[in-house]
Protein backbone atom coordinates (compact mmCIF):
# COMPACT_ATOMS: atom_id res chain seq x y z
CA UNK A 1 0.00 0.00 0.00
CA UNK A 2 1.37 3.58 -0.80
CA UNK A 3 2.22 6.28 1.83
CA UNK A 4 -1.05 8.55 0.36
CA UNK A 5 -3.09 5.27 0.11
CA UNK A 6 -2.42 4.21 4.38
CA UNK A 7 -2.71 8.14 4.97
CA UNK A 8 -6.05 8.39 2.61
CA UNK A 9 -7.09 5.49 4.74
CA UNK A 10 -6.09 7.02 8.35
CA UNK A 11 -7.91 9.85 7.49
CA UNK A 12 -11.13 7.92 7.38
CA UNK A 13 -10.71 5.96 10.52
CA UNK A 14 -9.82 9.40 12.22
CA UNK A 15 -12.98 10.73 10.99
CA UNK A 16 -15.37 7.64 11.46
CA UNK A 17 -14.02 7.14 14.75
CA UNK A 18 -14.78 10.88 15.77
CA UNK A 19 -18.20 10.38 14.55
CA UNK A 20 -18.85 7.70 17.51
CA UNK A 21 -16.51 9.56 19.98
CA UNK A 22 -18.45 12.99 19.27
CA UNK A 23 -21.48 11.06 20.87
CA UNK A 24 -19.65 9.38 23.50
CA UNK A 25 -17.70 12.57 24.98
CA UNK A 26 -21.44 13.91 24.78
CA UNK A 27 -22.74 11.27 27.42
CA UNK A 28 -19.29 11.34 29.49
CA UNK A 29 -20.01 15.14 30.11
CA UNK A 30 -23.03 14.95 31.20
CA UNK A 31 -21.73 11.83 33.51
CA UNK A 32 -19.11 13.48 34.96
CA UNK A 33 -20.99 16.95 35.70
CA UNK A 34 -23.80 14.44 37.64
CA UNK A 35 -20.81 12.24 39.25
CA UNK A 36 -18.65 15.04 40.71
CA UNK A 37 -21.58 16.04 42.79
CA UNK A 38 -20.94 15.72 46.39
CA UNK A 39 -17.32 14.70 45.54
CA UNK A 40 -16.03 11.39 44.20
CA UNK A 41 -15.86 8.21 45.68
CA UNK A 42 -14.56 4.74 44.74
CA UNK A 43 -17.73 3.15 46.27
CA UNK A 44 -19.82 5.59 44.38
CA UNK A 45 -18.35 5.26 41.35
CA UNK A 46 -18.43 1.91 41.62
CA UNK A 47 -22.01 1.04 42.75
CA UNK A 48 -23.05 3.19 39.40
CA UNK A 49 -20.68 0.73 37.26
CA UNK A 50 -20.31 -2.94 38.45
CA UNK A 51 -22.36 -5.48 36.87
CA UNK A 52 -23.64 -2.92 34.63
CA UNK A 53 -23.14 -4.06 31.16
CA UNK A 54 -24.77 -0.92 29.38
CA UNK A 55 -21.97 1.42 30.97
CA UNK A 56 -19.53 -1.56 30.40
CA UNK A 57 -20.84 -1.87 26.35
CA UNK A 58 -20.78 2.53 26.36
CA UNK A 59 -17.03 2.63 27.98
CA UNK A 60 -15.99 -0.25 25.57
CA UNK A 61 -16.98 1.19 22.25
CA UNK A 62 -15.68 4.50 24.13
CA UNK A 63 -12.00 2.90 24.56
CA UNK A 64 -12.04 1.55 21.32
CA UNK A 65 -12.72 4.93 19.43
CA UNK A 66 -9.90 6.36 21.08
CA UNK A 67 -7.96 3.58 20.40
CA UNK A 68 -8.83 4.57 16.95
CA UNK A 69 -8.89 8.13 17.34
CA UNK A 70 -5.81 8.88 19.39
CA UNK A 71 -2.74 7.50 17.42
CA UNK A 72 -3.60 9.04 14.15
CA UNK A 73 -3.44 12.98 15.89
CA UNK A 74 -0.55 12.56 17.63
CA UNK A 75 1.33 10.96 15.01
CA UNK A 76 0.27 13.89 12.29
CA UNK A 77 1.35 16.34 15.20
CA UNK A 78 4.46 14.58 15.81
CA UNK A 79 5.53 14.38 11.81
CA UNK A 80 3.92 17.91 11.43
CA UNK A 81 5.25 19.84 14.49
CA UNK A 82 8.22 17.85 15.26
CA UNK A 83 9.07 16.64 11.86
CA UNK A 84 9.09 12.59 13.40
CA UNK A 85 9.19 10.34 10.13
CA UNK A 86 9.59 6.58 9.56
CA UNK A 87 9.77 3.88 11.88
CA UNK A 88 9.28 6.91 15.09
CA UNK A 89 5.98 8.00 13.46
CA UNK A 90 5.05 4.50 13.59
CA UNK A 91 6.65 3.68 16.87
CA UNK A 92 4.21 6.41 18.42
CA UNK A 93 0.68 5.03 16.52
CA UNK A 94 1.49 1.64 18.20
CA UNK A 95 2.62 2.74 21.47
CA UNK A 96 -0.44 5.05 21.70
CA UNK A 97 -2.81 2.35 19.90
CA UNK A 98 -1.72 -0.37 22.86
CA UNK A 99 -1.50 1.94 25.72
CA UNK A 100 -4.90 3.26 25.04
CA UNK A 101 -6.15 -0.39 24.43
CA UNK A 102 -4.84 -2.28 26.99
CA UNK A 103 -5.39 0.55 29.62
CA UNK A 104 -8.41 1.39 29.02
CA UNK A 105 -9.81 -1.90 28.33
CA UNK A 106 -8.21 -2.86 31.94
CA UNK A 107 -10.17 0.31 33.29
CA UNK A 108 -13.47 -0.42 31.91
CA UNK A 109 -13.16 -4.50 33.34
CA UNK A 110 -11.98 -2.50 36.50
CA UNK A 111 -14.85 -0.80 37.19
CA UNK A 112 -17.66 -3.18 35.40
CA UNK A 113 -16.63 -6.60 36.07
CA UNK A 114 -13.77 -6.84 38.90
CA UNK B 1 5.90 46.62 7.22
CA UNK B 2 5.36 43.88 5.03
CA UNK B 3 3.25 40.91 6.07
CA UNK B 4 3.97 37.85 5.09
CA UNK B 5 1.74 35.19 4.18
CA UNK B 6 2.31 33.32 6.99
CA UNK B 7 1.00 36.00 9.43
CA UNK B 8 -1.94 36.47 7.35
CA UNK B 9 -2.94 32.85 7.28
CA UNK B 10 -2.61 32.73 10.75
CA UNK B 11 -4.28 35.78 11.97
CA UNK B 12 -7.59 34.55 11.19
CA UNK B 13 -10.30 32.61 13.53
CA UNK B 14 -10.14 29.19 11.39
CA UNK B 15 -6.39 29.33 12.34
CA UNK B 16 -7.34 29.37 15.84
CA UNK B 17 -9.92 26.69 15.67
CA UNK B 18 -6.95 24.55 14.33
CA UNK B 19 -4.66 25.59 16.87
CA UNK B 20 -7.73 25.22 19.98
CA UNK B 21 -8.56 21.21 18.24
CA UNK B 22 -4.32 20.42 17.75
CA UNK B 23 -3.38 21.59 21.31
CA UNK B 24 -6.47 20.47 23.53
CA UNK B 25 -6.33 16.93 21.17
CA UNK B 26 -2.66 16.55 22.62
CA UNK B 27 -3.41 17.57 25.96
CA UNK B 28 -6.16 14.75 26.21
CA UNK B 29 -3.80 11.96 24.64
CA UNK B 30 -1.25 12.38 27.27
CA UNK B 31 -3.84 12.80 29.96
CA UNK B 32 -6.01 9.43 28.43
CA UNK B 33 -3.30 7.15 29.74
CA UNK B 34 -2.94 8.43 32.98
CA UNK B 35 -6.87 8.60 33.58
CA UNK B 36 -6.80 4.78 32.48
CA UNK B 37 -4.53 3.83 34.78
CA UNK B 38 -6.22 5.47 37.79
CA UNK B 39 -9.72 4.24 36.97
CA UNK B 40 -7.66 0.93 36.56
CA UNK B 41 -7.21 1.04 40.41
CA UNK B 42 -10.51 -0.56 40.81
CA UNK B 43 -9.25 -3.65 39.63
CA UNK B 44 -7.47 -3.99 43.12
CA UNK B 45 -11.01 -3.07 44.67
CA UNK B 46 -12.30 -0.31 46.27
CA UNK B 47 -9.82 1.29 48.83
CA UNK B 48 -7.46 1.49 46.04
CA UNK B 49 -9.34 3.29 43.91
CA UNK B 50 -10.21 5.77 46.72
CA UNK B 51 -6.81 6.06 47.96
CA UNK B 52 -6.41 7.52 44.24
CA UNK B 53 -9.59 9.19 44.48
CA UNK B 54 -8.02 11.16 48.00
CA UNK B 55 -4.45 11.73 46.53
CA UNK B 56 -6.48 13.75 43.90
CA UNK B 57 -8.67 15.50 46.08
CA UNK B 58 -6.61 18.83 46.40
CA UNK B 59 -7.00 22.15 44.61
CA UNK B 60 -4.34 21.96 41.47
CA UNK B 61 -5.67 18.38 40.65
CA UNK B 62 -9.34 19.94 40.73
CA UNK B 63 -8.44 22.65 38.67
CA UNK B 64 -6.34 19.92 36.07
CA UNK B 65 -9.51 18.41 35.96
CA UNK B 66 -11.47 21.19 35.13
CA UNK B 67 -9.50 22.23 32.26
CA UNK B 68 -9.04 18.95 30.73
CA UNK B 69 -13.05 18.99 31.00
CA UNK B 70 -12.60 22.29 28.79
CA UNK B 71 -10.86 20.72 26.56
CA UNK B 72 -12.76 17.85 26.11
CA UNK B 73 -15.85 19.68 25.60
CA UNK B 74 -13.81 21.99 23.05
CA UNK B 75 -11.85 19.59 21.06
CA UNK B 76 -15.15 17.48 20.67
CA UNK B 77 -16.76 20.92 19.00
CA UNK B 78 -13.73 21.77 16.75
CA UNK B 79 -14.36 18.27 15.50
CA UNK B 80 -17.63 18.55 14.81
CA UNK B 81 -17.21 21.59 13.21
CA UNK B 82 -14.91 19.82 10.57
CA UNK B 83 -17.14 16.77 10.19
CA UNK B 84 -19.80 19.44 9.29
CA UNK B 85 -17.11 21.14 6.99
CA UNK B 86 -16.02 17.78 5.45
CA UNK B 87 -19.45 16.25 5.31
CA UNK B 88 -22.11 18.00 4.79
CA UNK B 89 -23.06 20.41 1.81
CA UNK B 90 -21.88 23.71 4.09
CA UNK B 91 -19.09 26.02 2.44
CA UNK B 92 -16.85 28.84 4.41
CA UNK B 93 -14.88 28.19 7.39
CA UNK B 94 -17.93 28.46 9.74
CA UNK B 95 -17.03 31.19 12.25
CA UNK B 96 -20.16 30.96 14.36
CA UNK B 97 -19.13 27.26 15.01
CA UNK B 98 -16.14 28.29 16.32
CA UNK B 99 -17.67 31.25 18.56
CA UNK B 100 -20.22 28.01 19.47
CA UNK B 101 -17.56 25.88 20.27
CA UNK B 102 -16.09 28.51 22.77
CA UNK B 103 -18.95 29.30 23.90
CA UNK B 104 -20.01 25.14 24.74
CA UNK B 105 -16.53 24.64 26.07
CA UNK B 106 -17.13 27.46 28.42
CA UNK B 107 -20.68 26.47 29.13
CA UNK B 108 -19.52 23.07 30.48
CA UNK B 109 -16.74 24.39 32.01
CA UNK B 110 -18.97 26.35 34.25
CA UNK B 111 -21.33 23.66 34.91
CA UNK B 112 -18.32 21.18 35.95
CA UNK B 113 -17.14 23.71 38.24
CA UNK B 114 -19.97 24.35 40.18
CA UNK B 115 -20.89 20.35 40.45
CA UNK B 116 -17.36 20.51 42.00
CA UNK B 117 -17.86 23.09 44.45
CA UNK B 118 -21.18 21.91 45.29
Amino acid sequence: MTHAETKRQLWYVQRISAMVLACCVVAHLAIMIYAVRGGLSGAEILARTQGSWLFGAFYAVFVLGCAAHVPIGVTNIAEEWFGVRGFKSTLIAQLFTWGILILGLRAVWGVIAS
Amino acid sequence: MKRTNDSRARNHAAYWAFLMHRVSGLALALFLPVHFWALGQAIKGTAALDGFLQFADQPLFKFAEWGLVVLLSLHMMCGVRLLLIEFRPWTGLRKNWITGAVGFSLATGMAFGLALIR
